[in-house]
């Protein structure tokens, strides 16, 4: 087992003239929690589709756990333990919730290629699901339908499904995106209550999460890292601040 | 969490698959015809067979959402190596079948590596593209398939060498029935395994599947491979109870038929493509003395009055009037 | 002179004339993603317009295609305005199912009203017969038709490339929210380009009958082959659709001079590999 849970090596990558990822190096130990942040089009969402593969740099290498996952295609990736969730909610509209996060422990543990007995048979994944949407509190709401859910318990859907897979890397895009503040105490500590063999990294404009969660900060602009450290010396570092806290920073630190 | 609180979601995915007693009616009544209207035997089994073909599109469309202006292709396939076999001399139905089944199988197969990459407009293009090809060959190949003739010599075995096919069409609706349910029994399975659960995954949002692990080309090349082998077996159904094979078995019309049949019954509900071929065909022979192209006339205007009015078709309408009733088949 | 100058004539010809009944799906599919597989039945359209002025009204061929044109497009304006503009948003079934509907009961009417014979065409004498040049026999309609396909593709560049309308177009063909973000009003640009789109294809209808026969299964027959050359070329591409359409028209002409036999096999396999090689289109970007 690497003591490093995730790393990438100057990844690049354009489309045309239009450069999203310059040079970007990354190394996450495991355990780690990390935040990315940066103003909006610098790239961030760029570098998570890099990590898993829904893009392919054109130059560096990623690796997870110590082997090289550059070739690797997205499912791949996620049977290895990388995942991440969605800033805009991708989800199943017609699929039960139970239904949806069964779904992902079925290709977790390969039930999936059986289609000769019915899922209700499948008790452990069943269970299972039932036990992730528990612990985030959906277990109320497991039997609607995806799209009749409120926009937080939402949310929280992206997250089981991610739990579901067994991560050892937790990619979270945005996860409070779009939460107002009176629903998201529960999100909040869905993200607390993550067991520390998790890696994660996370992205976000909330800095109220970021100083809570993250033991040290990414800064990317313009597809570049900036610069990176403690959220304190992120707070206090000037270029960051020129770039993009500013006003937010300032509340954080008086507040 | 006690057994009692996880027992409640295990029962309650198993009572949503409960045979219905409306699927139980459903069943019963098929075999009507043999009783109340004996004279229609014939178009009855033409109906169960269109039924079946309309089945296996659903499989496609209706639960993994690709569209496919071709799936007659498969039909065909089917069609012509169950009327190959017959004219060469070997008339047994049922091994006639699985032949047929395996025939069209392996060219689902083969075109399923295709199918699975694209999506949109190429794959439209595709699936028409690759049926057009395969009727183009047919036509060329008029020393094997009899071109624009059809086939010739078929000569159908009785079944079990016992039930012989007679000209009221007893044997031959008995044998197509039986075959529709027989089918329709494994789709049913297949719809509530988890496999089944993949493929509405994939049709509810296709991106978000490879992010939970998912080998998503993988599951649109099986249930491809399935749907093409039943469309096979329905396209032999059709060679050997109608001892004739012609050049519009693969050709567009038919998959534009048992699309609009599809939508109209109500697609993703494995009962909507049966309903939908009843519906049009028992209301094609009524008219059928119209001049076909005043068919077509009314067909378009349900098919966008149906789009516009009632997405889901028969059965969705259905269950929006009884809001009680359990979504799924 | 070897026959392959008279097969790549007549497939020149040929690719004008599905360029003409292309170029306007192509554009409507770049920019709205609306699959609309009536688009034939408007070339369909223009066809009967111009055999009606003529055979019952006795006008003369050439003041036949203006109205062609414009028949196409009223038409495709008011079918636009009351079903498909609701569906811009639909699945792709939705959009295939509802212009199918459209398509069969165009197919429908026009044999109600015109029967299902082909309908005899009397060219003017001018545009009748053929020049004999360098050994080679070229048919006057022939070079008619690729003549006013020609005049019609400047117009057309010229029109997207040099004119404010044109940049429009262009903007919202690339980036549809973009063009909105810019204060474009990309529906009104929709409506009048999907009239235009549908107006050519009425001409192309009116010009088809001389050379290919009008019946009314002309709205399914040519639906494949404007298919096939829009999903080639690439969605939203000018120069897609005319390299697409030579290279059909040709490639059809030639399969059916040469290898007779296989019929239109060689069009179908060349579609399906390079869609393979080119899911987009030779020159689509999506």
């Amino acid at each position: 087992m690497s003591e490093i849970a995730l790393s990438a090596r100057g990844l690049y990558k354009s489309f045309g003239s239009l450069v999203v990822a310059s040079d970007i190096e990354l190394t996450l130990p495991a355990g780690a929690r990390y935040a990315l942040i940066g103003p909006n089009g610098a790239g961030k969402t760029t570098l998570i589709n890099l990590m898993t593969g829904m893009l392919r740099p054109d130059a560096g290498r990623i690796a997870l756990d110590g082997a090289d996952i550059t070739a690797l295609p997205p499912e791949q990736r996620v049977k290895r333990g990388l995942v991440r969730t969605f800033q805009i909610n991708a989800l199943f509209p017609h699929l039960t919730a139970l239904e949806s996060v069964t779904l992902a422990v079925c290709e977790r543990t390969r039930a999936v290629r059986t289609w000769w007995r019915k899922v209700s048979a499948y008790r452990h994944e069943i269970d299972e699901a039932y036990d992730i949407l528990a612990a985030l509190s959906l277990t109320a709401v497991c039997h609607r339908p995806t799209r009749e859910l409120a926009y937080g318990q939402q949310r929280l859907l992206e997250i089981a499904l991610a739990m579901a897979t067994r991560p050892k890397v937790l990619l979270l895009d945005e996860p409070a995106a779009g939460v107002p503040r009176e629903d998201s105490a529960e999100l909040f500590n869905a993200i607390a209550g993550l067991s520390r063999e998790i890696t994660v990294l996370f992205i976000e404009h909330d800095m109220e999460l970021v100083f809570r969660f993250a033991s040290r900060v990414i800064v990317l602009v313009g597809g570049r890292v900036l610069v990176e450290g403690t959220p304190h010396e992120i707070a206090s570092d000037p270029q960051v601040r020129a770039v993009y806290l500013g006003r937010a920073m300032g509340k954080i630190a008086h507040g | 969490m006690t057994d009692q609180a996880l027992a409640a979601p295990r029962d309650y995915l198993q009572a949503q698959i409960r045979w219905q007693w409306g699927e139980v009616a459903f069943w019963l009544a098929t075999l009507l015809p043999f009783v109340l209207t004996p004279s229609y035997l014939v178009l009855a089994s033409q109906i169960a067979i269109t039924a079946l073909f309309a089945l296996s599109l659903d499989l496609i469309l209706g639960f993994c959402g690709i569209v496919s202006l071709g799936h007659a292709a498969y039909f065909g396939v089917g069609a012509y190596t169950a009327g190959l076999l017959s004219k060469w001399g070997f008339g047994e139905p049922l091994s006639g079948l699985v032949l047929a089944a395996l025939a069209a199988g392996i060219f689902g197969y083969l075109t399923s590596f295709i199918i699975a990459r694209f999506r949109h407009l190429a794959l439209i293009m595709l699936t028409l593209g690759l049926a057009l090809l395969l009727q183009e060959i047919a036509n060329s190949a008029s020393w094997l398939t009899g071109g624009s003739d059809g086939l010739q010599g078929i000569h159908t075995w009785p079944i079990f060498g016992r039930f012989r096919f007679d000209l009221y069409g007893y044997t031959a609706y008995g044998y197509s029935l039986a075959l529709l349910f027989v089918v329709f029994l494994v789709a049913r399975r297949l719809i509530h395994s988890p496999f089944g659960l993949a493929l509405r995954g994939i049709r509810e949002n296709a991106t978000r599947m490879p992010a939970i692990g998912a080998a998503t080309r993988g599951h649109i090349r099986t249930i491809y491979t399935i749907a093409a082998a039943i469309a096979g077996i329905a396209g032999a159904l059709l060679a050997q109870t109608t001892e004739t094979v012609s050049l519009e078995v693969s050709g567009f019309q038919r998959s534009a038929d048992v699309l609009v049949m599809l939508i109209l019954g109500g697609t993703g509900r494995l009962y909507g493509g049966l309903i939908g071929a009843a519906v049009y065909m028992i209301a094609r022979d009524q008219f059928s003395g119209l001049n076909p192209q005043y068919w077509y006339f009314w067909i378009g205007l349900i098919l966008i009055a149906v789009v516009m009015l009632l997405p889901k078709g028969i059965l969705g309408g259905l269950s929006l009037l009884t809001p009680r009733a359990k979504e799924k088949p | 002179m070897p026959p392959v100058f008279g097969v790549l004539f007549d497939g020149l010809a040929y690719g004008m004339l599905l360029f003409l009944l292309s170029v306007g799906l192509s554009v409507t599919l770049g920019m709205m993603n609306f699959v609309n597989l009536a688009h034939c039945s408007f070339a369909m359209l223009g066809g009967y317009v111009t055999v009606t002025l003529m055979n019952a009204l006795g006008w003369p061929f050439l003041a036949t295609l203006p109205v062609a044109f414009v028949a196409a497009a009223a038409a495709s304006v008011v079918l636009e305005d009351v079903f498909f503009r609701r569906f811009y948003r639909a699945s792709d079934l939705e959009q295939c199912l509802l212009t199918i509907g459209v398509v069969f009961v165009s197919i429908a009417a026009a044999a109600y009203i015109y029967g299902t014979d082909q309908q005899p065409l009397q060219l003017p004498a001018y545009l009748r017969g053929s020049f004999v040049f360098a050994g080679l026999n070229f048919a006057a309609y022939r070079l008619f038709l690729i003549a006013v396909a020609v005049l019609i593709t400047i117009a057309l560049i010229a029109g997207i490339e040099a004119t404010r309308f044109g940049a429009q177009v262009r903007a919202a063909v690339n980036n549809q929210r973009m063009a909105r973000g810019l204060g474009i009003n990309v529906d009104m640009l929709f409506a009048i380009t999907f009239a235009l789109g549908s107006g050519l294809a009425g001409l192309g209808g009116a010009l088809a009958v001389a050379m290919v026969g009008l019946d009314p299964s002309f709205a399914f027959t040519y639906l494949i082959y404007v298919l096939i050359v829009v999903s080639v070329g690439g969605l939203g591409s000018i120069a897609g659709s005319f390299a697409a359409a030579m290279v059909l028209g040709v490639s059809d002409i030639a399969g059916k001079y040469y290898v007779p036999a296989m019929g239109s096999v060689l069009i179908y396999l060349v579609m399906i590999v390079l869609l393979m090689w080119r899911p987009l289109g030779l020159f689509g970007r999506r």
